[in-house]
């Protein structure tokens, strides 16, 4: 017999939670308010069944795009819409270096730390389009109101990331620089900067492309772009026009990714 | 020329590093520090650049306390001593020559090291460097392109590049072959030779300290348990560093090393041969 003495058996032990009665309660009360909580969801089949001959008229606008009888608003809207990416993106990224730097706990002192990760925390902390009604109720409608948003919204994204790429830095080669006497100014230019630099650049990329799709996003609470017209297209049922738009963004939001990933290759 | 008085480190984890360490480095010594690791070798380096700040003692360069230094003046004596580091420490995005030349960082300008404008003299220096070290065409590679060795002399430009008066070598040998260890070794050694330069070099290598230096100071747990020549040290010195059976493991690596090196100098031939035929 295969059962003899000696035969040892061996199963993952449970990776969470380690008690066995636990384990059962915990996952068979969330598979309970799970089913619970869709069965609570209101479902009108009425206004679905109306909701898809809606949709579907939007599928057929889709399916015939019209380019050409708002092409001088779709261009406008276009416009507008990468100017205040490009520019939000570039003001952006300049302001959340030395914010990334400072929230790096390995280069900065303790208080600056904390001011700088506030900063990032408060920026996080509001999706774009809260940031983007606080602005054009400010500002008014257009778009600075929307490059402020998304200039706002890149500072926490980038300084984030960049800190803790900063913080993850290979610290001999740090060392290193430091030991020749260097300034503090010399050892972010030396041993950090070439370190965190492909990073910094694939991260701005996607920041671009974010806040391109953001732009479309926001416009539609007045902060101008692309989103303003498509948002007016979408009020009069222009559906075609609407879906030209669609298609172009969708058309720059895929340059955008391919360009990025081939110069994130090139600045390895 | 270096003075090192009852120097102490405590870690904030409670691990005491250095237990009241002292001697002196006189001119154009080459002191090779051994000693099993954790025994504070690292620590005992880095605290002479204050890359790790002692506990209490004083450390002097030339009448300069180092360990009164405020962090302005750290960086005016921090040029003054090179430093060679275990796994070569290079900036690895940056050029051989940029690497060599931050070396200069402690005596330029911002704005000079930011633009890569140094002057003139410091560019000679480092192409001279280069050459010394074999490396003159390599200037513009960057420095993940090359290998361990050649990695290891762009390291030693650099702390020369600094025109030291003390130089501080950790591990240069840690990750090399035996056959580029010694290499290393000698022209660290010759060059220190060259220079008159003072050099302490922390080695875990005891066979191969014993071959390059003048001087042997043994580490255990934190304190200084020989100071001597490398002819006095024998296996009674070697088993109060090490511990008995470590020291035996120890000789019989060496001795596994050296094997290792001749068959690889032996298969290098082999490959040289057989590349030759091909061609």
């Amino acid at each position: 017999m295969t059962t003899a003495v000696g035969q040892r058996r061996w199963r993952r032990p449970p990776i969470l939670i380690h008690s066995r009665t636990w384990r059962y309660l915990i996952y068979g009360g969330a598979v309970v308010y799970l089913m619970l909580a869709v069965g609570s969801l209101e479902v009108n089949w009425q206004r679905i069944y109306e909701g898809t001959e809606r949709g579907w008229r939007f599928i057929q606008g889709f399916l015939a795009p019209d380019f050409t009888r708002r092409w001088r608003d779709i261009a406008l809207g276009f416009e507008e819409s990468l100017t205040m990416t490009v520019t939000s993106t570039v003001v952006g990224v300049l302001i959340s270096i030395p914010i990334g730097i400072g929230a790096a706990r390995n280069m900065a002192p303790l208080p600056v730390y904390y001011v700088c990760r506030a900063i990032v925390a408060l920026s996080r902390a509001f999706q774009e389009i809260i940031i983007a009604i606080l602005f054009v109720a400010m500002f008014g409608f257009g778009p600075f109101a929307g490059f402020l948003t998304l200039t706002f919204a890149t500072i926490g994204f980038l300084a984030k990331l960049l800190a803790e790429d900063i913080e993850d830095i290979d610290e001999s080669q740090a060392e290193s620089i430091r030991a020749t006497g260097a300034s503090w100014t010399q050892l972010v230019n030396y041993a950090i900067q070439p370190q965190v630099m492909p990073r910094l650049i694939g991260l701005s990329l996607y920041r671009l492309d974010i806040n391109f799709r953001e732009s479309a996003v926001i416009g539609i609470v007045g902060a101008g772009g692309i989103g303003a017209t498509l948002n007016t297209s979408m009020e009069r049922y222009a559906y075609d026009t609407a879906a030209a738009i669609m298609i172009l963004i969708i058309v720059v939001v895929m340059a955008a990714e391919y360009s990025s990933s081939y110069i994130r290759k090139w600045v390895q | 020329m270096l003075r090192i008085e009852r120097l102490e480190k405590q870690y904030k984890t409670g691990d005491r590093a250095l237990r009241g360490v002292s001697f002196d480095v006189g001119p154009g010594q080459v002191v090779g520090l051994i000693g099993p690791s954790g025994a504070g070798k690292s620590t005992l380096i880095r605290c002479i650049n204050r890359l790790v700040e002692p506990t209490a003692g004083e450390i002097y360069l030339n009448e300069t306390s180092i360990t009164a230094l405020s962090r302005r003046g750290l960086g005016r004596v921090r040029r003054r001593i090179g430093m060679i580091f275990q796994e070569y420490a290079l900036v690895e995005r940056l050029t051989v020559m940029e690497n060599v030349l931050s070396g200069r960082l402690g005596y330029v300008p911002f704005w000079r090291s930011f633009t890569r404008r140094f002057p003139q003299a410091d560019i000679d220096k480092a192409f001279a460097l280069l050459d010394r070290v074999g490396l003159a065409d390599q200037a513009d590679k960057r420095a993940d392109a090359l290998s361990g060795g050649q990695r290891q002399r762009v390291g030693i430009a650099r702390a020369l590049e600094q025109d030291p008066e003390l130089l501080l070598v950790d591990e240069p040998t840690a990750s090399l072959d035996p056959k580029t260890s010694r290499q290393i070794m000698r022209l660290i050694g010759e060059i220190c030779a060259e220079r008159n330069l003072p050099t302490i070099i922390n080695i875990h290598d005891v066979v191969l300290a014993q071959q390059f230096v003048q001087r042997i100071i043994g580490l255990r747990a934190g304190e200084v348990v020989f100071d001597g020549p490398p002819a006095e040290l024998d296996d009674q010195v070697l088993t109060r560093i090490y511990g008995e059976e470590d020291w035996a493991a120890m000789r019989h690596s060496a001795d596994e090393d050296r094997r290792e090196a001749a068959e690889a100098a032996a298969l290098d031939a082999d490959r040289e041969e057989r590349m030759a035929g091909m061609a």
